[in-house]
C-alpha cells in the first residue's frame, strides 16, 4: 500500500477515538413502555424531537397497503383537545419545522424548533399519540391528497414505477413486497375504519421511541417526557408475524413499459442486513462492498462504467445495512446515448465477477474506510441527522449503540471478507432484474 | 388574541441567543471573504461563489454548467480518477454547480491540519487550474444531452423551464442552466476554456469559510485561493429585467397529473419591500400547513399534495411563483382556487391574526436557519455575493417584526398584477 494513503488512514482512524463521536446518549424507559433517548448537542439553541413508531409498510397486508402512510397524514387532522388546524397553528407560532415520514420499517414524526419550545412539541405530540380524532370527512379529503402524492411520486415517474415492480418481484410474499405509499386500488378502497384499527394497534407508548437531540439537559427532557407522555396508559404491543420470504430459487426478470424517454435498469440480490445476519461481519462487508462500487466519484461504477467505458449516464449501488428484514443489494443504471440496458447489465456482471475473483486493493479499501470516518464527523453538523440515526436504529431493533460501534466495525473489514461476501451473495439464483422500456403513450 | 401576546414574549427571549460572529475582509485581488469560526466540530466548509451562473452563458446555453462539471475531471497533471481519489482518500467532499445567477465550488473537509491541507491544495488546483481534457469534455457534453432527455420525461422540469421562458423571454434568466439540444451540440472545448478564464477570477468571486479554523487560519486559506486566481474583472451587471406579460400556456404531456406554475417577475435581492413581501407570502403560500394556499387547495379540497408560493430574488428581479400538481381533470378547478386566493390577498391582505402568526413563526424559527455550519456557509455566501449588510442575520428578526399590514398590502398591490400573471400547465389538459 502507498505509504501516503496509509498515513492518511491512520490519521482518520484516530478520529474514531475522538470524544465527539462518543458523546453520551441518555436513555430512560417510562412505566408505560415508551423509551426516551436524549443526546445533548449545545452548538445551537435548537432541538429536534422525534417520535418513532415501529410500524410501516412492512406490517401491512393485501387490501390495506399504504395504511401506515395514510395514517401519518391523518395524524395532522386533530384531536378533541387540539381540533383540526390547531396542531399546525401552535407549532407554526413556536417557529417549528414540523413533518413526518413513513418507511417500510417505521413511521416518524418530528419537530425541529428552538430548544426553549420543546414543551410545545411534547404537549402536542403526546396528545396525538393517545387521542387522534380520525374524522371521516377529513379522511375523505386527505385520501385524495395521498393519491395525488402517489401520482406525483410513482405513477408519473417511470423510474419509480420500475422500482415498485422490481421490489414486488424480488419480494414475493414477505414484508417488503408492497410499496410504502400503497397500491392505488387499495387507496381507492381504504376507509377510516382501517385507520382506526391501525392506530389502535400500533400507536401505543410501548411501540414507540421518543428521541431528542439538541440544546437540552437529559434530566429536564426525562421530566418533561414523564409529565406529557408518562400519563398515557400502557397498552400491550401487538405481536407481528415474521413473514419471512421463501428462499429464492432462480433469477427473476420483470419489464415495465412506461411513458419515458430513457431506459433504466435495476438489479438486486437478496442479502442479510445487520439485524438478520447470523455473522454480523458479513453485513459490514456488504456495506464496504457498496462503498467500493459507489462510495464517491473514485468508486468503481463511476470510474469504469461512466468515465472509462462511457456506457452509463449514471450508475449506482446500494445496501441498506439497517433494514429490519432481509433486503437487497441493489444496482441501478441509466444507459448513455448509444448504449443499451443489455450492455449495462453485462458491464455490471463484469464488475461483480471481478469482486468475486479478485481482492479489492488496499487503497480502495482504505479510501472507503476514510470516507466512513469522515462522514461520521460530518453528520454531527445536523441534529436531525443524529436523531434520525438513533430513531431508526431503535425502531428496527438494533439499538442506538450500533451507531457508536459502526465506524470501528467497518474499519475491521478485510479485503478477503469483501470478496467472500460478493461470492456468497451476488449470485444468479437470488437475483432480480427490472428493465424500463420507454413507450410514447 | 393569544397569538399576539405570545408574540411579544418570544421576541424578547429570542434575542438572547448569540449570533455567529462574522469576520470579513477583502483579499489583495478583490475577493470578498466572510468567515465564521465554529470550533465545536473538527471540520471546515469552504465555498467560492462566482458570478458564473447560466446568466453568463451568452448564446452557449449550458456552458456554465458544463464548465463546472469539468473542474474535477482534470487539473494540472491530475486526471479525473486521481482527483476523485485524492479528495476521497482524506475524506473530503467536493462539489461544483452553476445555478441561474451564481455558481458555487464547495469543499467539506476534516480540519485536521494534515488532511485539510491536502484537501485545500487539491481544491485550489481544481478551481484555478482545470485542464479540461478533450475526452472528458466530450463525455460530459454527451451526458448533458442525456440529462435533457431525462427532463423530457419529467413534467416538473418541463413546467419550470417553460415558466422561466415565458417570464423572461429574451433575458438571460429565460433559459435553463441545462441548455438545449442545439446549444449543447454546438459547444466546443474552447468555449469552456474561455468561460473559465473569464469568470474564475478573484474579482468575480466571493469566499465563505465556516468551521474549525481561526481568523488567522482563514486569512491564510483566503490568501492561497487569492494567489492561485488571476485578479481579472468582475462581470458587468446583467440586463435589467422587464416586467413579465400575461400569458397562458398549455403544454401537452401524457402524465396523470397536470403540473401548474402561476406567477410573474418579482424582486431582486435587497429590494426595499423584501421583508413585507416575505412575511406576506408566508401567509399566502410560504408558511406550509398554515398558509392559505395549503388550506384551500390541499386541506379543504384535497386537490394537490404540494402547493406553495415564493419569491426567488436574484441580483435582478427573480420570479414570484406559485406551483401545484393535480389530477388532469381537476386542473381548472385548482387554478381557479389559486387565482381567487391571489386576488383576495392583493385586495385585502392578511388578517391581523394571520400576520401575527406568520411573524411569530418566522421570528421564533430564526435559530433553525443558522443551526449548522452548512446553513451558516449558505448565508455567508449569499450575504457576500449579493452585497447584503454584514448585519443581515443580526437585523433579520427586527425587520420581520417591523412589517405591518399596510406594508404588506402596499407591497403586494404595487408588485403583483393578477391580470398579468403567467400561467403554464403541463399535462393532458382538462378537456381529456
Amino acid at each position: 500500500m502507498n505509504i501516503n494513503i496509509l498515513s492518511t488512514i491512520m490519521l482518520l482512524v484516530s478520529f474514531l477515538f475522538s470524544p465527539i463521536l462518543h458523546a453520551q446518549v441518555h436513555e430512560k424507559m417510562l412505566a408505560n413502555g415508551l423509551k426516551v433517548i436524549v443526546k445533548q448537542d449545545h452548538r445551537a439553541p435548537v432541538a429536534t424531537a422525534q417520535v418513532w413508531y415501529k410500524v410501516g409498510s412492512a406490517n401491512e397486508y393485501g387490501g390495506i397497503t399504504g395504511v401506515s402512510h395514510v395514517l401519518e397524514h391523518m395524524m395532522f387532522k386533530g384531536t378533541p383537545k387540539y381540533p383540526l388546524g390547531q396542531f399546525s397553528q401552535i407549532l407554526a407560532a413556536a417557529g417549528a419545522r414540523d413533518n413526518a415520514f413513513t418507511s417500510r420499517d417505521y413511521t416518524a414524526y418530528f419537530q425541529l424548533l428552538a430548544a426553549s419550545e420543546l414543551e410545545t412539541s411534547f404537549r402536542l405530540e403526546s396528545d396525538r399519540m393517545a387521542a387522534l380524532t380520525l374524522d371521516e370527512g377529513e379522511f375523505l379529503k386527505e385520501i385524495e391528497v395521498v393519491k395525488e402524492e402517489r401520482r406525483l411520486r410513482t405513477d408519473d415517474n417511470p423510474n419509480a414505477l420500475t422500482y415498485e415492480q422490481f421490489n414486488a418481484t424480488a419480494f414475493n410474499s414477505s414484508a417488503y413486497h408492497n410499496p410504502v405509499i400503497g397500491w392505488m386500488n387499495d387507496l381507492d378502497n381504504m376507509n377510516v375504519a382501517d385507520l382506526k384499527v391501525w392506530y389502535e394497534s400500533y400507536y401505543s407508548p410501548a411501540n414507540a421511541t421518543l428521541v431528542v437531540v439538541g440544546d437540552v439537559q437529559a434530566d429536564d427532557v426525562f421530566a418533561l417526557a414523564e409529565r406529557y407522555y408518562g400519563v398515557i396508559p400502557k397498552r400491550d404491543v401487538i405481536s407481528t408475524k415474521p413473514r419471512l420470504e421463501p428462499a429464492q430459487k432462480g433469477s427473476r426478470r420483470v419489464e415495465v413499459k412506461a411513458i419515458a424517454t430513457l431506459p433504466y435498469l435495476m438489479l438486486g440480490y437478496k442479502v442479510p442486513t445487520l439485524r438478520t445476519a447470523t455473522d454480523k461481519t458479513e453485513a459490514y462487508a456488504l456495506n464496504i462492498l457498496a462503498g467500493i462500487l459507489d462510495g464517491g466519484r473514485s468508486a468503481r461504477l463511476s470510474k469504469h462504467l461512466v468515465r472509462e467505458q462511457e456506457i452509463a449516464a449514471s450508475a449506482g449501488a446500494g445496501y441498506s445495512l439497517y433494514s429490519q428484514h432481509e433486503s437487497l443489494f441493489m444496482f441501478e443504471a441509466t444507459p448513455n446515448t448509444g448504449s443499451t440496458v443489455d450492455q449495462l447489465e453485462q458491464a455490471l456482471e463484469v464488475e461483480i465477477k471481478k469482486l468475486q475473483t479478485e481482492l479489492v486493493s488496499a487503497e480502495e479499501l482504505a479510501r472507503v474506510k476514510a470516507q466512513v470516518v469522515a462522514n461520521e464527523v460530518y453528520q454531527l453538523d445536523s441534529v436531525q441527522r443524529q436523531a434520525y440515526m438513533i430513531g431508526s436504529l431503535e425502531s428496527v431493533g438494533l439499538g442506538w449503540q450500533t451507531m457508536q460501534t459502526y465506524a470501528a466495525n467497518v474499519q475491521s473489514v478485510t479485503a478477503e471478507q469483501v470478496r467472500a461476501a460478493a461470492q456468497k451473495y451476488l449470485i444468479d439464483d437470488t437475483k432480480t432484474v427490472a428493465l424500463l422500456t420507454p413507450v410514447d403513450s | 388574541m393569544w397569538l399576539r401576546n405570545l408574540f411579544l414574549l418570544t421576541v424578547l427571549t429570542a434575542n438572547v441567543h448569540a449570533l455567529p460572529d462574522i469576520n470579513s475582509w477583502t483579499t489583495s485581488k478583490g475577493m470578498k471573504v466572510l468567515h465564521v469560526e465554529a470550533s465545536e466540530l473538527p471540520m471546515v466548509d469552504i465555498a467560492v461563489t462566482l458570478d458564473a451562473g447560466s446568466v453568463r452563458d451568452g448564446q452557449h446555453h449550458g456552458l456554465a454548467r458544463l464548465t463546472h462539471s469539468l473542474l474535477n475531471k482534470g487539473a494540472g497533471e491530475l486526471d479525473a480518477d486521481a482527483i476523485a481519489s485524492r479528495f476521497e482518500d482524506v475524506g473530503a467532499q467536493f462539489s461544483a454547480s452553476a445555478d441561474l445567477d451564481r455558481s458555487s465550488i464547495v469543499l467539506r473537509s476534516l480540519s485536521d491540519q494534515a488532511l485539510f491541507s491536502k484537501a485545500l491544495q487539491l481544491y485550489i488546483k481544481v478551481l484555478a487550474e482545470p485542464s479540461f481534457p478533450a475526452k472528458d469534455f466530450e463525455r460530459q457534453r454527451k451526458l448533458m444531452l442525456v440529462g435533457l432527455e431525462d427532463k423530457q420525461q419529467t413534467p416538473a422540469a418541463i413546467v419550470s423551464d417553460a415558466f422561466f421562458k415565458a417570464l423572461y423571454e429574451q433575458h438571460p434568466f429565460a433559459h435553463s442552466a441545462d441548455g438545449e439540444i442545439d446549444t449543447i451540440n454546438a459547444l466546443k472545448l474552447v468555449h469552456v476554456e474561455r468561460f473559465h478564464a473569464q469568470h474564475f477570477v478573484a474579482a468575480n468571486a466571493v469566499l465563505a469559510i465556516v468551521g474549525n479554523v481561526t481568523q488567522q487560519q482563514a486569512r491564510a486559506i483566503a490568501q492561497q485561493i487569492n494567489d492561485a486566481l488571476p485578479k481579472g474583472q468582475a462581470q458587468k451587471p446583467i440586463a435589467t429585467v422587464t416586467p413579465s406579460q400575461q400569458q397562458q400556456l398549455q403544454i401537452d404531456f401524457p402524465s396523470q397529473q397536470a403540473h401548474v406554475r402561476i406567477g410573474q417577475t418579482g424582486i431582486q435581492r435587497g429590494h426595499p419591500d423584501y421583508y413585507s413581501l416575505y412575511v406576506g407570502n408566508h401567509v399566502l403560500g410560504g408558511g406550509g400547513f398554515t398558509s392559505r394556499l395549503v388550506q384551500e387547495v390541499r386541506s379543504k379540497r384535497g386537490l394537490s399534495y404540494s402547493v406553495y408560493s415564493y419569491f426567488l430574488p436574484y441580483a435582478q428581479p427573480g420570479p414570484f411563483m406559485l406551483g401545484l400538481q393535480t389530477r388532469a381533470d381537476q386542473v381548472d378547478q385548482a387554478i381557479a382556487v389559486c387565482r381567487a386566493e391571489i386576488n383576495k390577498f392583493i385586495q385585502a391582505g392578511p388578517s391581523e391574526d394571520e400576520l401575527a402568526l406568520s411573524k411569530q413563526s418566522i421570528i421564533n424559527g430564526f435559530p433553525l436557519r443558522i443551526d449548522s455550519n452548512r446553513d451558516i456557509l449558505g448565508y455567508l455566501s449569499v450575504i457576500a455575493y449579493y452585497d447584503l449588510p454584514l448585519t443581515y442575520l443580526h437585523d433579520f428578526r427586527e425587520h420581520i417584526a417591523g412589517v405591518t399590514l399596510a406594508d404588506i398590502k402596499s407591497a403586494f398591490s404595487a408588485l403583483i398584477k393578477p391580470e398579468s400573471l403567467v400561467t403554464v400547465v403541463v399535462g393532458r389538459g382538462a378537456q381529456d
